[in-house]
């Protein structure tokens, strides 16, 4: 199944304005610390990394860890600079990759 | 009513009551009240787009699609969580909205049964009963269902497990108190499948009252079982008033 991705950025805001980010994607997050019905480990399987840029500029960036649960819920706060587009992408193991974008416009 | 406990509601106080409770249980922990009124950070929002997905998509040996009888769910399913378990003439019972999709979907579509419990029949029920978001349960009681309520009424009030303990003796008796650090809500089934923090995943009502079961140290009836789908009954009836809330957060 292709991960979901739930993102709200305002719309609008002025120019200058703290605007907050969030986002939610579908993932499972698997730590590789549990084992499963066989008794064997279940292998790592999670989002390692989340980048935000603005514009084409990095505003934000986060390292994943396997104590990180199901589903990661990221918000975050960035300056309303210039209207254009907010680009989100993660990637993690097994090859995993997302991207969603949004726009917004700033006066 | 006459010498009630002081916590065993009456009828007509049932509905302050637990509106003030359940608003209370999910209100006790703001945060989580946020991410459920937020759509953009609700986890159980990520399902409904999945059960979107699965709702227009063709499945089975008839090739159709949930939208090709159903059309547009917004519209065809609006209102209808609030009313499930039904009654359903084929069976002779009550069946749960897991068990309804089921249906339509070894009939009409002629596809493959969904597990209880797998994404897409959680998600699918999800979608239709995220429709429903904001109306008020109104479970039909009439002679078909009365004899499956009371049986529900039976389960909910029987002392069961190693621990000898009934539903009621916590949820009826003693909500409001804590348990282990937790709140005792009053347990009405108002957001299911609700995504619940614990499980990382949304959930079923019939996973929360398994795990309600193992927990009081009694056998917990199998998914699909007819004393499971009673109770369900029974509690959507006794959350009568309530709005559906789908798809909750719960911690």
């Amino acid at each position: 199944m292709t991960a979901r991705i739930l993102i709200n950025v305002p719309a609008k805001a002025r120019r200058g304005e703290i605007i907050e980010i969030k986002t939610l994607i579908s993932h499972p997050m698997e730590s590789g610390f549990r084992v499963g019905f066989n008794g064997a480990l279940i292998p790592r399987d999670i989002i390692t990394r989340f980048v935000c840029t603005y514009n084409g500029e990095e505003v934000f960036r986060a390292e994943l860890s396997p104590a990180i649960a199901a589903n990661p819920f990221i918000a975050f706060s960035t300056i309303a600079t210039e209207s254009g587009t907010i680009a989100f992408a993660w990637s993690g193991d097994n090859g995993f990759s997302a991207a969603e974008f949004a726009t917004i416009t700033v006066e | 009513m006459t010498a009630a406990p002081p916590r065993r509601r009456t009828l007509a106080g049932l509905a302050f009551a637990a509106l003030a409770a359940v608003a209370a249980a999910a209100a006790e922990i703001p945060v989580i009240q946020a991410m459920q009124d937020d759509d953009t950070a609700n986890p159980g929002m990520l399902f409904v787009l999945d059960g979107e997905a699965a709702w227009n998509r063709k499945a089975g040996a008839a090739n159709r699609a949930c939208a090709d009888c159903h059309g547009d769910a917004r519209v065809s399913m609006s209102g209808v969580a609030a009313r499930y378990p039904a009654f359903d003439e084929s069976r002779g019972r009550p069946v749960d909205l897991e068990q309804r999709i089921e249906m339509c979907r070894g009939e009409r579509q002629q596809a493959p049964p969904l597990q209880f419990e797998s994404q897409e029949l959680l998600a699918l029920t999800a979608y239709v009963a995220r429709q429903s978001r904001g109306q008020p349960i109104a479970i039909a009681d009439d002679q078909r269902t009365r004899k499956f309520i009371d049986a529900g009424r039976e389960i909910f009030q029987r002392r069961q497990g190693q621990l000898n303990l009934s539903c009621a003796a916590c949820h009826d008796d003693n909500w409001g108190q804590k348990l282990a650090g937790a709140p005792v809500p009053q347990a009405h089934p108002t957001g299911y499948p609700l995504y619940r923090l614990e499980w990382q995943s949304l959930g079923s009502l019939q996973r929360r009252l398994r795990a309600c079961m193992s927990g009081m140290r009694a056998e917990p009836y199998a998914y699909g079982a007819a004393e499971l789908v009673d109770l369900e009954l029974f509690l959507m009836k006794r959350a009568e008033g309530l709005t559906v809330e789908t798809p909750a957060v719960r911690p």
